[in-house]
């Protein structure tokens, strides 16, 4: 499980995160959804250590991650696996050497069950055998299954996806919002972390959803929830109107 | 009026130079992390394989080219003065040492700073603005460790090689100015050039050329992990680490000659 406790994050003056609680529960879809500029990308990157709270704690397995230096915070960051928002491909290694590159880094597999395993991922993202090409070969989609196997290929507790379908066409939003479920389903244990601003998406795909306004949670629960909701922000932001008290930029 | 002018002004001042300070701290703080985790495990060969061959094989013809016309042009340039007293027969002897002590080691440091330090740049800018580098402190893999590390020992294992290179095809410049329009004797002028240039001479460069190699690498990675803000960012973080590179060379070059000459 993982737990913010009172997180506070600031930027010079504008404070991202303020006095954050949240729960992320296990085996589950949970979707971090919110209007652009609200600190779901900076909740993310405090989670996997790459950015350290000015107060608070995160809690994951028990452990209290703020207090972790940079060395066991590189062992820490081992049991996650991150889609990023644009893949994040190392564009001067071929498809076969951006997948096995956190087993090469971090296990000790002879080469072949290594090859083994980046097959089976592949295949799992529905990309088998496409080891050879550059990511400069592939389409934006592609590029986001070849990224989801990279984060699966090490078989990480936690699956974080940062903005999935940002960009994407409604065709290759819904065939990856479909591997996210495959993912939860198929893979034992695992925890899926989305930060999204896809509303449909959450409704669809989640099984609990967080909204964050103000850098605070203005409502956590289940799709149902969300829709039965009468909050006037989570109402707003439903029907994307610019009348309410969400204010934009 | 004027008292609140006077007063932003200095806050503004203060906050400059609050930052500055900052960022030169930062940059030590990332000199020690480089420093330290060079001599530390995982000592990753095969990249600073692809490093040497990047910075050393592949900077060679310029390298070669360049120290030639050099040594050409500096034999030219003294051997016509020379030429006024008589003393032609020296000209090998002030080209070598001017060569070893001084132009081989920093036209190596400025080629190399343009050549490869820019590229470094580009490159490691480019991996940050695209979350290249956020995606591997993601899987647990320092970019210092994996992608500094392998530049700054290569750099540091070929830009003195390549100063070697450059003086010894300089000095057949030189030669062939020498002999072929001044009519030195052969004979002499390999004896004035051995006679003159010794190996503290040699010794001198190579320091030079070492310390030129720490700067450039240093340097040019640091513009790079630091990147943002998409292509324009990559732009500038090059030309930036290209300037303070050069700068950095020409500073160190005053420093370390007089405690050459001096000590």
């Amino acid at each position: 499980m993982i737990e913010f406790k009172h997180v506070r994050k600031a930027f010079g003056r504008r404070v991202v995160l303020d006095d954050l609680d949240l729960v992320i529960p296990p085996g589950k879809i949970t979707f971090i959804i919110g209007k652009s500029g609200e600190g779901k990308s900076v909740t993310i990157k405090n989670l996997m250590g790459l950015m350290h709270p000015d107060a608070g704690q995160i809690i994951v397995d028990g452990e209290d991650i703020t207090r972790l230096d940079e060395e066991k915070l590189q062992v820490y960051r081992r049991k996650f696996g991150m889609l990023f928002q644009n893949a994040a491909l190392f564009d001067s290694m071929s498809v076969g050497e951006n997948v096995i590159f956190p087993l090469r880094e971090h296990t000790r597999l002879p080469l072949p069950a290594m090859l083994e395993r980046v097959e089976e991922v592949l295949t799992m993202v529905g990309l088998p055998g496409i080891q050879h090409k550059f990511p400069t070969e592939l389409s934006t989609g592609e590029k986001k299954r070849v990224g989801l196997a990279r984060a699966l290929v090490t078989k990480p507790k936690f699956i974080l996806y940062d903005e999935p379908t940002t960009g994407m066409d409604p065709l290759v939003s819904e065939m990856i919002d479909g591997l996210i479920v495959q993912v939860n389903r198929d893979v034992p244990g695992v925890s899926s972390i989305v930060i999204s601003h896809d509303l449909k998406a959450a409704l669809a795909t989640a099984e609990n959803i967080v909204m964050l306004y103000h850098g605070r949670v203005t409502l956590a629960g289940s799709p149902k929830d969300f829709r039965e909701s009468k909050d006037p922000v989570v109402r707003q932001f439903f029907s994307g109107s610019v009348e309410g008290p969400m204010e934009f930029l | 009026m004027v008292m609140r002018t006077a007063e932003l002004a200095v806050k503004w001042l203060g906050l400059e130079t609050t930052e500055r300070l900052v960022e030169i701290g930062k940059f030590f703080v990332y000199v020690g992390d480089v420093l330290n985790q060079s001599v530390r495990k995982p000592m990753r060969t095969s990249l600073v394989f692809q490093q040497l061959e990047f910075i050393g094989n592949q900077s060679l013809n310029i390298i070669l080219i360049t120290g030639f016309f050099t040594g050409a042009v500096f034999g030219l340039q003294i051997g016509g003065i020379f030429q006024i007293f008589k003393a032609e027969g020296l000209m090998g002897a002030a080209t070598a040492k001017a060569l070893t002590r001084e132009l081989a080691p920093l036209m190596t440091g400025f080629l190399i700073s343009g050549r490869v330090g820019s590229s470094m740049t580009a490159e490691l800018a480019t991996m940050r603005v695209s979350e290249q580098i956020d995606a591997m402190e993601a899987m647990g893999v320092d970019p210092v460790n994996y992608l500094v590390v392998p530049r700054f020992l290569a750099s540091l294992a070929m830009i003195p090689l390549l100063c070697v290179v450059f003086i010894f095809i300089g000095i057949i410049g030189a030669y062939m100015t020498g002999v072929g329009i001044f009519r030195v004797d052969v004979g002499i002028f390999i004896e004035k050039m051995t006679q003159i240039v010794n190996m503290t001479d040699i010794w001198n460069g190579l320091q030079k050329a070492a310390i030129f190699a720490v700067l450039i690498s240093l340097i040019a990675c640091h513009y790079g992990l630091r990147a943002s803000g998409g292509a324009k960012g990559v732009g500038i973080a090059t030309t930036n680490s290209v300037v303070v590179s050069l700068l950095a060379i020409l500073c160190c070059d005053v420093v370390i000659t007089y405690v050459q000459v001096k000590f």
